[in-house]
């Protein structure tokens, strides 16, 4: 047993659950400031309910499952939408990347389209899809598309043109090329795209949702209003915090597995 | 001073390569790869940028297993000849061959290698696949980990196999880009001012590294630095281009191993330096 053994054992273990444990202290501090501010009356249950309403309310919409169901609709209109926008901006963003030809052909397009505020078309969408599913997806579709196929399309024309030399003097394929070169090298980019556009993933599906829908969180937060129940509404907005940490999380998670080579996440 | 400079092209001094060759074939007795070095022909090369005449004329023959060293100002056209040598820059004009015959031997690509100033490895694959990329077309057979990993402990560096190459010093990275150079064993290797972004004293230890590898395997080598102790230290001829020409062609006959700093390697850096140095004032 060495000294550093004994130094450096604790430490890994101790480190990551601290870690864990520290980014909660000001959200649950806030939580508490709330609760004791509702309690005391300094804050009107009628501006802002007591958390300990809003968890009461989160509670009697689980047990109906009326919770569980919106959540549910609400994220599987949030992942189709993604999947959907996020592979056709990852296929615009790989062929302009690597061909001229398609760069010149679309990118004028996709920059002018780019530059409309997707979320002002929701009326031409009602009016095209009225409240149906497709609507949603295809608002979400289009909000992820651009922040993917830009960050896709830059990734790819960043890669070092000197380690793409040394790919083509190894012999290397077109195909291994893109494979062992150009797509890891474009990937830290690229994730930087998927997280914006998870971003931009909730806020249009949550517009989307109080606008025109009968389902999802967004719907749930809508008809509270008309009953004017006010822990419900603040409800689903907590619930966006949450499902919103959780999807970059989740991309975190991603990231750290995926670029494991990179020096920026070799310390943590 | 006196001066050991000459400009024709000496065949005849390179028979004491030879002596290396039957050695090395006893060394890999179980590998059927020849590991000898390829003779290089070049007649009447040229090349231009725009208007800019960069290569004007360049006739050299460097005989199978020569050390060949490059020297000349920057901007002399010396890294462009050697991105010619190595395919990566389209001729001009004349010609570049490999081997003695005339019919293009039947050469494979993983024969000529090129190792750059920059490692130029891929930081999202470990060492050892950095090494297994330098296999070209043999990176899918069986024995492709063998190999590289043989390749990896001629550079030293076998216990570095499974880090990212993020965590190599710039020296071992370098020994890494050596490494994938040597690993198909090519019979001309190019080096492009491969130690110029070095400290002083792992250019020394790389420097006794190219030497030993060089000798070990016998290939081609052709050195493109702008230092001159570097070129007398490791070359058996040192080539001064000036303006896009072959300027000078100076035979080292130092016995190697070479003691560095020696009287002999110092009189003959200095007489290049002085050509290089004549040659700026002239401009």
């Amino acid at each position: 047993m060495s000294l550093i053994d004994s130094i450096s054992l604790p430490r890994s273990i101790r480190l990551p659950r601290v870690d864990g444990l520290i980014q909660w202290i000001v959200p649950l501090a806030i939580i508490a400031i709330w609760q004791v501010a509702s309690v005391t009356g300094f804050v009107p249950t009628r501006v802002l309910p007591a958390p300990s309403d809003v968890v009461l309310a989160g509670w009697k919409l689980l047990l109906s499952g009326e919770l569980v169901r919106n959540i549910w609709v609400s994220f599987w209109r949030a992942s189709i939408g993604f999947l959907i926008g996020g592979s056709i901006g990852f296929a615009f963003g790989l062929a302009n990347g690597l061909s001229q030809l398609s760069a010149k052909l679309t990118d004028t397009t996709l920059q002018m389209v780019r530059n409309v505020p997707h979320l002002a078309l929701i009326p031409l969408v009602i009016l095209w899809f009225g409240i149906d599913e497709s609507a949603k997806l295809f608002l979400v579709a289009l909000g992820v598309f651009f922040p993917i196929y830009l960050n896709t399309l830059h990734g790819i024309r960043t890669v070092d043109p000197q380690l793409i030399e040394m790919g083509r003097i190894y012999g290397m394929t077109d195909g291994e090329l893109f494979r062992r070169v150009i797509f890891p090298g474009a990937l830290p980019s690229i994730f930087v795209g998927i997280r914006f556009a998870l971003g931009i993933m909730w806020l249009t599906l949550i517009v989307a949702e109080t606008i025109a829908a009968s389902s999802g969180l967004g719907y749930m937060a809508m008809q509270a209003r008309e009953f004017m129940l006010i822990d419900v509404v603040v409800l689903s907005i907590l619930i966006y915090a949450l499902l919103g940490k959780l999807a970059d999380s989740a991309s975190r998670v991603l990231e750290r597995l995926t670029l494991s080579w990179h020096p920026a996440f070799q310390k943590r | 001073m006196q001066t050991a400079l000459r400009t024709s092209l000496p065949e005849t001094e390179l028979a004491s390569r030879a002596n290396f060759a039957p050695h090395a074939r006893v060394v890999r007795e179980e590998r059927p790869v020849q590991a000898s070095g390829l003779p290089l022909s070049i007649r009447g090369l040229r090349k231009s940028f725009g208007d800019n005449e960069v290569l004007r004329g360049i006739d050299l023959h460097i005989p199978a297993g020569q050390f060949v060293a490059i020297v000349g100002k920057s901007g002399c056209g010396k890294s462009t000849l050697l991105r010619l040598i190595a395919g990566l820059d389209k001729i001009d004009a004349g010609s570049i061959s490999f081997g003695q015959d005339i019919q293009p031997k039947a050469i494979q690509p993983e024969d000529i290698r090129v190792m750059f100033q920059e490692p130029r490895l891929l930081p999202w694959a470990r060492v050892l696949a950095n090494v297994e990329v330098g296999l070209g077309r043999d990176r899918a057979s069986q024995d492709a980990h063998a190999r590289a990993e043989k390749a990896l402990t001629e550079v030293g560096l076998a216990d570095k196999r499974d880090q990212w190459p993020s965590v190599l010093s710039g020296g071992q990275k370098q020994r890494v880009a050596l490494g994938r150079a040597l690993v198909s064993r090519p019979r001309v290797l190019a080096f492009d001012e491969p130690l110029g972004a070095l400290d002083a004293l792992t250019r020394i230890s790389m420097q006794r590294l190219l030497e030993r590898v060089w000798r070990d395997q016998g290939f081609t080598a052709i050195l493109v630095t702008h230092d001159v102790s570097e070129a007398v230290a490791l070359a058996d001829r040192v080539l001064v281009i000036e303006e896009g020409r072959i300027a000078h062609d100076v035979v080292v006959n130092a016995a190697r191993p070479r003691q560095r700093g020696s009287a002999e390697l110092a009189g003959l850096e200095g007489s290049i330096l002085s050509h290089l140095l004549s040659a700026d004032d002239r401009t």
